[in-house]
């Protein structure tokens, strides 16, 4: 009934390679699209905000680019939260202007940053460093990348909070977002308008999300997959290993450090290493992708979903409307999250991404049973 | 049915109702996590005094207070949630009792102006209040903390510290680096070398630290740590035979939970404070009155009087005070955040004051101006005692040396005003 290309007729190459080919599908999404840019931004306020719809978001980039890295290149990683420390602390360093110093002197100082492209600058240094951590993944593979990118993940935790210089040698070793505007409307800082930095992470998702997806369509998606399925049968076939390993690495490394200097600079406004980029962060984005779909778009966005509303509601459920003790709640909300994560590794596998492919299958039959 | 949950949703999730009926309190507390064994005690007794006040005297003023309490686990993210979602209540002060969570708040609180008290952690330089409009840190931060260790160890020493070696283990994070320019000033001033030894989060691993320690020999060691960290330092310091004596914590780092693991081994440790040990103060009697007897305990009911479980009460005590100055500023007894803030302002606590209130001695006496939101920063030496496993005051509180932390001060807050274009805000 739903979902069916009946009726749907392509006249050219574009139209019937586009990301929606469905006419039903595409409407859809673009549906969702009006909802999240013209809608949402008039009903927004700074609890829907801040609680949800930013770390959702924000976390939606992450698990994109460790999705194309784990998903769609089969190189597991455990360094997304230092890598995402790599993107929060080159944002600061380039919106508050990076200084060089030689022999303990002032050589120069970069003039600040717009931050836009502190953001992206964000993202290119965390490429940068991720294509570093990624070479060893040359010579590794399975489980001892990930304890290589481990390492990764604690070097550069140390480091940030070794280094005075990332931190502008503040007493405390915290970073903070100073205010900062972008067409004249704040962006950064405590008095930002909820809707600017809804709208401001809404365009980094959906401008992520559609370069992510035709990335992995096109022809370097493929050799990631080829990669990810056999690499000595596509080294045969002529991809190239060390091309396609280290740009898996840079594009998803670039997202995630797209995601770290959000998070920070966005959403947070402040953050000391330790604290927010642990080890427990890899994780988290790393259950995202399993529970949402590895090598899914919309896996990505499932799992993020998942993992930042499902606390929040069980709160609300839990403390506002039964009244149990807050303690009661947050070690219910342990054991319900491990638990659907151990229900979904049993009883699906390919995570919430192939619930709904069922259920899109469910729908072009529906009514009939066959 | 459906309806009822679906505008119940909608109302909770909002948030958009503000109950102005009662004066709300919120509490970002942390009963899981790591730092639980922390969060626990200072979030009951902050909870069982304004259960007390409710119980005893009608609220405050005749106004009901009510504590809002909401689970943050030590974890800056979900005190973000905790923020947005307790701020539309009537919010009056909030006490993340996290350094992490502070750094977020300070901002956001001076944006929505509700005032934000971080009773001995936070941001040390908010006591300049003519740049962090909305921050208090009265009666003490940690920079007093740290020229009190000095202080006392002066005492110890006849004046001089000349020659000695104090060391520094801390908690590698904001809250731990906070000392080390203080320790780095007074080493200067009086002749000490200092030495800085970091511990990374949760500290459960510090066999390495402590062997620098051993190899070094420092004369004294000072600490600033928190939750389990804590329990392993003192543990680690018996093994290598530190002498406990010379040993000192910053108050985060001195209640029960952290030397009853060592057993006989921790007796002599010390610790600082800013507030009063013990149970064996006057308010007790009505706590257990009307809080215990009546069943209505925060919690498990099983920290009263231990030391960290004092200080939530001493800041819930602390915020009903304001409370009662805003309400005499002001004239109306259902007082705003912003009148709240006026109320901490204007805030004097004297000795007559706390007799009455039944705390007699329990805390230094201070003054609170625009200028100055941090208290004269009065600190006093605790000692435990493994036998009687309890804590005592071993001195009166002490003034710390203001010269050096004052221009410290007038530094970091002056960086901080440049860096986010702050006006004075102290006529």
């Amino acid at each position: 009934m739903f979902y069916r290309e009946a009726g749907d007729f392509n006249t050219s190459y574009a139209e019937d390679q586009q990301t929606f080919p469905i006419k039903f599908d595409r409407y859809r999404y673009y549906v969702v699209l009006f909802i999240a840019i013209v809608i949402i931004p008039f009903v927004i306020n700074d609890y829907w905000a801040n609680s949800l719809l930013l770390p959702f978001l924000i976390y939606a980039i992450a698990a994109l680019g460790l999705n194309i890295l784990v998903g769609y290149c089969g190189q597991v990683s455990l360094g997304t939260g230092g890598f995402m420390a790599v993107g929060a602390y080159s944002c600061y360093k380039f919106m508050t202007g990076v200084d060089i110093w030689w022999g303990g002197e002032l050589l120069f100082r970069l003039p600040e940053f717009n931050i836009f492209f502190s953001i992206i600058m964000g993202g290119v240094m965390t490429a940068i460093v991720g294509v570093l951590f990624g070479l060893p993944s040359l010579r590794i593979k399975g489980f001892y990348l990930a304890v290589a990118t481990l390492a990764a993940q604690f070097f550069l935790v140390w480091l940030f909070n070794r280094v005075a210089w990332f931190y502008n040698y503040s007493a405390s070793g915290q970073i903070s977002a100073p205010e900062r505007e972008l067409f004249g409307v704040l962006i950064t800082g405590p008095s930002t308008p909820a809707w600017a930095t809804y709208l401001f992470c809404l365009f980094f998702t959906v401008v992520c999300a559609i370069v992510a997806r035709n990335m992995t369509r096109g022809a370097a998606g493929r050799k990631w997959m080829a990669i990810r399925d056999m690499d000595i049968a596509a080294e045969i076939i002529g991809v190239n290993p060390l091309r396609a390993k280290l740009t898996a690495f840079a594009v998803s490394s670039f997202f995630i450090g797209i995601s770290g200097a959000l998070f920070f600079a966005v959403y947070l406004g402040a953050v000391e290493v330790g604290e927010a980029f642990s080890i427990t962060k890899s994780f988290l984005v790393l259950f995202m992708i399993i529970i949402g779909g590895l090598g899914s778009i919309f896996g990505s966005f499932a799992g993020a979903a998942f993992l930042v509303v499902l606390p929040v509601a069980l709160k609300i459920v839990g403390v506002d409307w039964f009244g149990w003790p807050t303690d009661i709640v947050a070690h219910l909300q342990l054991v319900v999250v491990g638990g659907l994560i151990v229900i979904f590794l049993i009883a699906e596998p390919h995570g919430i991404a192939q619930l709904w492919r069922v259920a899109k299958e469910k729908l072009r039959l529906w009514p009939f049973p066959h | 049915m459906k309806y009822k949950l679906g505008t119940m949703a909608v109302a909770t999730m909002m948030a958009a109702s503000p109950v102005m009926a009662d004066l709300v309190f919120p509490s970002l507390s942390y009963r899981t996590g790591p730092y639980a064994a922390g969060g626990i005690p200072f979030a009951d007794g902050y909870a069982d005094y304004f259960t007390m006040l409710n119980a005893r005297d009608g609220g405050i003023g005749g106004v009901m207070t009510k504590v809002l309490e909401c689970e943050t686990g030590y974890n800056t993210e979900k005190g973000v949630e905790c923020y947005e979602s307790t701020k539309g209540e009537g919010s009056l002060v909030y006490q993340p009792l996290s350094t992490g969570i502070t750094y977020q708040l300070i901002p956001k609180t001076t944006a929505d102006n509700i005032p934000m008290h971080t009773m001995g952690y936070g941001r040390t330089s908010a006591a300049n209040g003519d740049v962090f409009s909305h921050t208090f840190n009265y009666p003490a931060n940690y920079w007093n903390g740290a020229s009190g260790a000095v202080n006392y160890l002066l005492n110890e020493n006849g004046g001089s510290l000349e020659g000695k070696k104090i060391a520094l283990v801390y908690h590698n994070s904001a809250y731990g680096k906070e000392p080390i320019r203080t320790l780095t000033e007074l080493s200067k001033k009086h002749g000490f070398e200092f030495k800085e030894v970091p511990v990374d989060h949760p500290g459960q691993e510090q066999k390495s630290q402590w062997l620098q320690i051993r190899r070094d020999k420092p004369d004294y060691v000072i600490m600033y740590g928190w939750g389990v960290m804590n329990q392993v330092a003192v543990q680690e310091a018996a093994n290598i035979r530190f002498p406990m004596e010379n040993f000192i914590g910053i108050w985060w780092s001195g209640s029960e939970n952290d030397v009853l693991a060592a057993g006989d081994a921790a007796n002599g440790y010390k610790a600082l404070t800013f507030h009063g040990v013990g149970d064996d103060f006057p308010v007790f009697d009505d706590i257990k009155k009307h809080v215990v007897d009546a069943g209505n305990a925060a919690g498990a009911g099983d920290q009263i009087g231990t030391v960290l479980y004092n200080r939530g009460l001493y800041a819930a005590m602390l915020a009903a005070e304001a409370v009662k100055t805003a309400q005499e500023i002001h004239g109306v007894a259902d007082i705003t955040a912003a009148q709240m803030r006026d109320g901490m302002e204007a805030l004097s606590i004297t000795e007559e004051k706390m007799a009455a209130l039944g705390l007699p001695n329990f805390g230094p006496s201070f003054d609170v101006s625009c200028a100055n939101h941090g208290g004269e920063g009065y600190v006093g030496v605790t000692q435990w005692d493994a036998s009687a496993k309890s804590w005592s005051l071993i001195s009166d509180f002490a003034p710390s040396d203001m010269d050096v932390i004052g221009a410290l001060v007038a530094e970091d807050s002056a960086a901080y005003a440049a860096e986010n274009n702050i006006e004075s805000s102290c006529k």
